[in-house]
């Protein structure tokens, strides 16, 4: 979803303007500030659908994922949020956190509309999607567009704790079948 | 036949002694989601002490199902090893951490 974004705001660019293509250089390459507001929201999305999942989720299994969720992804960002301090870093909002937040909200209406095996099938198969997305974004954009090093080595520990999560969200979603 | 039977007796219990006396504690570190290290090889009668340095809860879960230590975050867990054998194990939360155990006899 987030490179497939990327891709579409930086073809819009380009065809709205050819003088705005370093725009859309500047939209392949996020600045610190934007990276961190942009992990710090990745974060933010999966607890909010942690915690739907936690009232909504029926399967033990399912239940047990959304609390790990929970705990590691409130763990990263406490530590991102100790660190844009460390380093005097104010996150700044942009366009591709917004989208992330914009497809997130429906994305939780649309659980929202669902309950009991249908609704944990639903939430597992998101988080799978929704950790292979944010893996992708962040090794192949944010990772190597991070110039401090700390933040680099945060985002690092993060993607591998995606990579984890998404494992795991793959075990789950097949144990579900 | 008691005489056996002492001699048998007197060798479980000297076994039984040795064991203590060249048990060992092991630590594996889990910092960053990276177990290290990722091989590493004991004797039955080791301990294991997994050390978590992350601020996220890990697990050593044997693949085989012979052990599963909760690693709250910033904590350690031990195992004392009882059986000899090659144990693969992994992280339940975080599948992608993988390593192994040797533990002779
Ligand atoms: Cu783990």
């Amino acid at each position: 979803m987030f490179v497939r974004w990327s891709a579409a705001i930086a073809a819009a660019i380009l065809l709205s303007s050819p003088a705005l293509l370093q725009g859309a250089r500047a939209a392949d390459k996020p600045t610190d500030p934007q990276i961190a507001h942009i992990a710090y929201t990745a974060g933010v999305i999966d607890i909010n659908a942690a915690k739907q999942a936690q009232k909504k989720a029926r399967n033990k299994d399912v239940k047990a994922f959304a609390e790990d969720m929970l705990r590691d992804h409130e763990a990263v960002n406490k530590q991102a949020l100790a660190l844009v301090k460390k380093l005097n870093v104010t996150p700044e909002d942009n366009d591709t956190s917004k989208a992330l937040s914009e497809q997130a909200s429906e994305k939780l209406a649309e659980l929202d509309k669902l309950s009991g095996a249908a609704f944990d099938k639903a939430y597992v198969a998101n988080e799978v999607a929704y950790h292979k997305t944010v893996n992708g974004a962040l090794e192949t954009q944010l990772i190597p567009s991070a110039s401090n090093a700390e933040l680099k080595s945060l985002l690092q520990t993060g993607l591998k704790i995606f990579q984890g999560h998404q494992q795991h969200a793959e075990h789950v979603a097949a144990e579900l079948k | 036949m008691p005489g056996r039977l002492s001699a048998i007796a007197t060798a479980v219990l000297l076994v039984a002694l040795a064991v203590p006396a060249h048990a060992a504690t092991i630590e594996i570190t889990m910092e960053n989601l990276e177990i290290s290290p990722k091989d590493a090889s004991a004797k039955v009668g080791d301990t294991i002490e997994w050390i978590n340095k992350d601020v996220f809860a890990h697990t050593a879960t044997a693949r085989n199902g012979d052990f599963d230590v909760n690693l709250p975050a910033k904590k350690s867990g031990t195992l004392v090893l009882k059986k000899a054998g090659t144990v693969d194990y992994y992280c339940r939360f975080h599948p992608n951490m993988k390593a192994t155990l040797r533990i002779e006899p």
